[in-house]
């Protein structure tokens, strides 16, 4: 679709010109800010949250938060479902996508895997953004076995 | 899973993605840009950037005809390109005046959608400089070069979003892409 290939061009003019490594991992390794994408993706998460159908909002169980994201929220951006979603029942879940649609266009197999996390911050900013659109905090991060698949692990924060 | 979800992306949703990321980029060249004119510049790089490979994705798209004159090429940017990608068609004037200067009219700019009025102090910001680097990259790409500017803004005050297009080579012996 015509309108997907604009955001993606944008998205990867963003990357080349806005991805700066996080430079202040903190004490144990947690991320202490959101890098200058993910903090964009956020505001669009946010902002497409709050755009969503109203039926949408009256969430009670965070797994059903979750289904929506996997289903509704991906769809919406990506054309497609999210191909797993595993939790642990305890505010840990984490998302699968085989051919994630940022990734497609760079390459296949183990080749800039080490690239990938640039491609993936955006979209992990978004995640968090329309979730806390929905009422919860959460903290996402991907990650990249072997392109074009990739995780992202949405940790909900507790009140 | 047992709800019951919307079926497919309404085309509205899609669109409002690029329009509200496009939006969080604007913001944030403001942050990190003091003057207008870095803000403006930065956005025509970028958009330059899109443009070449933009081009790439239109005509494997469209079935655009080769192209005889520059009004051909602007009525088809206008026409199908903008269609195509925004929604919208611009109106391209009549220009007897010039054979290489050209407009493209918008009474309604998508991008700028869900943008009020420009930002307190930044009465300078070219908020679609994006849209002319795209359409510079994307000519330059099929060996037209080309100026493109914005001539008038409704974000600024003016009645309609005016992009000008003044192709820099007299018409003569031009490469232009065929269709396969």
């Amino acid at each position: 679709m015509a309108d997907t290939v604009l955001f993606e061009f944008l998205h990867t003019e963003m990357v080349a010109e806005l991805w700066a490594p996080d430079p202040d991992p903190g004490p144990g390794g947690q991320k202490t800010s959101l890098t200058v994408l993910e903090s964009m993706g956020f505001r669009v998460g946010q902002t497409l949250g709050e755009r969503l159908p109203q039926e949408t909002l009256g969430f009670r169980e965070e797994l059903d938060v979750l289904r929506f994201l996997c289903k509704d929220l991906w769809v919406a951006v990506f054309h497609k479902q999210m191909d797993s979603l595993r939790t642990n029942h305890q505010g840990t879940y984490v998302l699968q996508d085989n051919s994630f649609r940022l990734l497609i266009p760079m390459a296949s197999g183990l080749q800039y895997v080490e690239e990938a996390p640039k491609f993936l911050a955006f979209t992990c900013g978004l995640l968090c953004g329309t979730l806390h659109t929905l009422g919860f905090q959460s903290l996402v991060t991907a990650f990249v076995t072997a392109l074009p698949a990739c995780k992202f692990q949405v940790v909900i924060q507790k009140p | 899973m047992s709800q019951e979800f919307n079926r497919g992306p309404a085309p509205q949703q899609n669109k409002d993605l690029f329009i509200l990321t496009y939006g969080a980029l604007v913001a944030q060249l403001c942050k990190d840009y003091e003057k207008d004119e870095d803000v403006n510049k930065y956005l025509d790089k970028m958009g330059y950037g899109i443009g070449t490979r933009l081009v790439e994705d239109f005509l494997a798209q469209s079935s655009v005809r080769r192209c005889h004159s520059y009004s051909e090429v602007t009525h088809i940017i206008a026409e199908v390109a903008f269609k195509i990608y925004l929604g919208v068609t611009p109106s391209v004037p009549c220009n007897n005046s010039s054979r290489n200067e050209f407009s493209l009219i918008l009474d309604k700019n998508p991008l700028s959608e869900f943008v009020g009025e420009l930002p307190a102090g930044r009465s300078s910001l070219c908020y679609c400089s994006l849209l002319c680097g795209i359409i510079r990259g994307a000519l330059e790409m099929v060996h037209l070069a080309a100026d493109v500017t914005f001539l008038q803004d409704k974000l600024k005050g003016d009645s309609v979003t005016e992009i000008g297009i003044t192709f820099l080579k007299q018409p003569e012996e031009k490469k232009y892409r065929r269709k396969k």
